[in-house]
């Protein structure tokens, strides 16, 4: 095994905390349940990943295994990053292909080592439909840096893709690899609470108002699965507004400090639905509707 | 006119209509099921609606009975019955309309306080029932009482008219509200 490969994996290993380390062996599924079992992971954290270093080398661990464990550190780690969103459009009149991942991990791979002869691709699939990339980059003459790689994230079944370092250069040819593999599940069935009503001895008197939500509902957030968020948070700084003259706020010089902050476990999702669920008007305020548009989910409100 | 009134038609031959009106419609659906599954020798029929006024290009029949379903986890839910009040004209405060509240199960979630609405049932003179609509036993339980309550407001019980029942549920109240 290399020496370069050697040292990465230790440095991985290093820095996955204690208490996780087995799970993320035991998701690697590189070292047997047998070889794990041989060691005794109470030892000191040195000892530790020596014992397991020296068992991958017995492996013969290839810089393709030891980065697919980098790729489930950085899963298991996600939120430690800050990802970039990018939001892949539909010319008008394009055609929807179904999506093969097989096809996709394949070509994403050949083109990037056609463009530039140094680096190494990894994908891991998850099972929302995402597929986990991992690119190191090398040039033409240095070989692939194995500690500064970039994360592409991408939901198959919808535009987005989630990145994880400033592309810079590199971003126009990732680009252009999705831009041959764009494609979107053929319009799935609405399912966003407006259950077809069986029972004609049922009358919904709103019905007119209920298909304005679903139709705005679904314009502002398409019919395909959002993305994956957990928080949204607004900083206001704005000065008092009030009708009422002469209150003691409306005088007041600074502006007022807010903090909102929304967290769910799927925060999209849960905003999509407020309007067909009755509990908010549509459409809903745009300060909500234009985080998948803006990709972002920190804002700042300051008076003009 | 966008006010209801509970005598402007005609009643059709043994059907009861009732009418829910509440922002959360999944809600009011799964209400409406839970009614509909009920043995009823009337006909019964079960109008959903948002808000008041309805909109007037419906051929509706005669409603016997509005439930407006408050949610206590949702001021706006509240905002919505005062506002859709005022499109019910005062004798179907005879009998014919009820409060229902939901959510009083979580208490942490509640933001509207509980007397609120007991204030709001008794200034409309009306019964106010409390019912976690989410939990599907005291949806059925709840389900039933309306059925109930829908057959002696649109007629069908041989003996007991609407306001009877009316002064019925208000006799078994606690207190009155100058006591509290």
């Amino acid at each position: 095994m290399d020496e370069t490969v050697a040292e990465f994996i230790k440095r991985t290993i290093l820095k996955i905390p204690m208490n996780e380390l087995i799970t993320i062996l035991k998701a690697w599924d590189f070292l047997s349940e047998n070889q794990l079992q041989t060691i005794n992971f109470r030892q000191r954290k040195e000892s530790v990943v020596q014992h397991l270093v020296w068992l991958c080398e017995e492996k013969q661990a290839s810089v393709n295994d030891a980065a697919l464990l980098d790729i489930i550190y950085t899963q298991f780690h996600q939120h430690q990053k800050i990802w970039d969103v990018f939001q892949m459009s539909k010319e008008p009149g394009e055609d929807v292909d179904l999506f093969d991942m097989k096809q996709f991990k394949n070509s994403f791979k050949k083109i990037l080592q056609r463009a530039l002869k140094n680096v190494t691709v990894s994908f891991r699939e998850t099972e929302e439909n995402a597929v986990w990339i991992r690119i190191a980059w090398g040039t033409q003459y240095t070989k692939p840096n194995q500690y500064k790689p970039t994360y592409v994230v991408y939901y198959s079944q919808t535009p987005y893709a989630f990145t994880s370092s400033r592309l810079r250069r590199n971003a126009p040819l990732l680009g252009q690899i999705f831009e041959s593999h764009n494609s979107t599940t053929p319009l799935q069935e609405r399912n966003l609470g407006l259950d077809v009503n069986m029972d004609s001895r049922i009358i919904h008197e709103n019905i007119v108002e209920k298909e304005r939500v679903q139709q705005i509902t679904q314009e502002t957030f398409g019919d395909y699965p959002q993305p994956q968020l957990e928080f949204a948070q607004y900083k206001l700084e704005t000065k008092f507004k009030s009708d009422l003259n002469g209150s003691i706020l409306a005088e007041r010089e600074e502006p007022l400090r807010c903090l909102i902050k929304f967290s769910s476990p799927h925060l999209l999702e849960a905003l999509k639905s407020l309007a067909p669920a009755g509990i908010a008007d549509a459409p809903l305020s745009p300060l909500l509707t234009c985080i998948p548009n803006k990709r972002m989910n920190y804002f700042k409100i300051r008076d003009k | 006119m966008s006010v209801l009134r509970p005598l402007d038609k005609l009643p059709s031959l043994n059907t009861a209509t009732i009418l829910l009106v509440g922002i959360e419609d999944a809600l009011l659906q799964q209400l409406a099921d839970s009614m509909l599954k009920e043995d009823c020798a009337s006909e019964l029929k079960v109008h959903l609606a948002k808000s008041l006024p309805l909109p007037s290009s419906v051929n509706r029949p005669r409603i016997d009975l509005i439930v407006f379903v408050i949610n206590l986890h949702s001021k706006y839910s509240l905002q919505n019955t005062e506002e859709s009040l005022r499109h019910v004209d005062a004798s179907f405060f005879l009998g014919k309309v009820c409060f229902l509240a939901t959510g009083a199960g979580r208490e942490s979630h509640c933001s509207i306080h509980r007397h609120t609405v007991v204030k709001l049932a008794h200034t409309y003179q009306s019964p106010l029932l409390y019912c976690d609509l989410e939990v599907e036993a005291f949806r059925a339980t709840m389900a039933q009482r309306l059925v109930r309550m829908l057959q002696v407001c649109a007629g069908h019980v041989p003996g007991v008219s609407a306001l009877n029942l009316l002064s019925l549920l208000r006799s078994s109240e606690g207190p009155s509200l100058e006591d509290m």
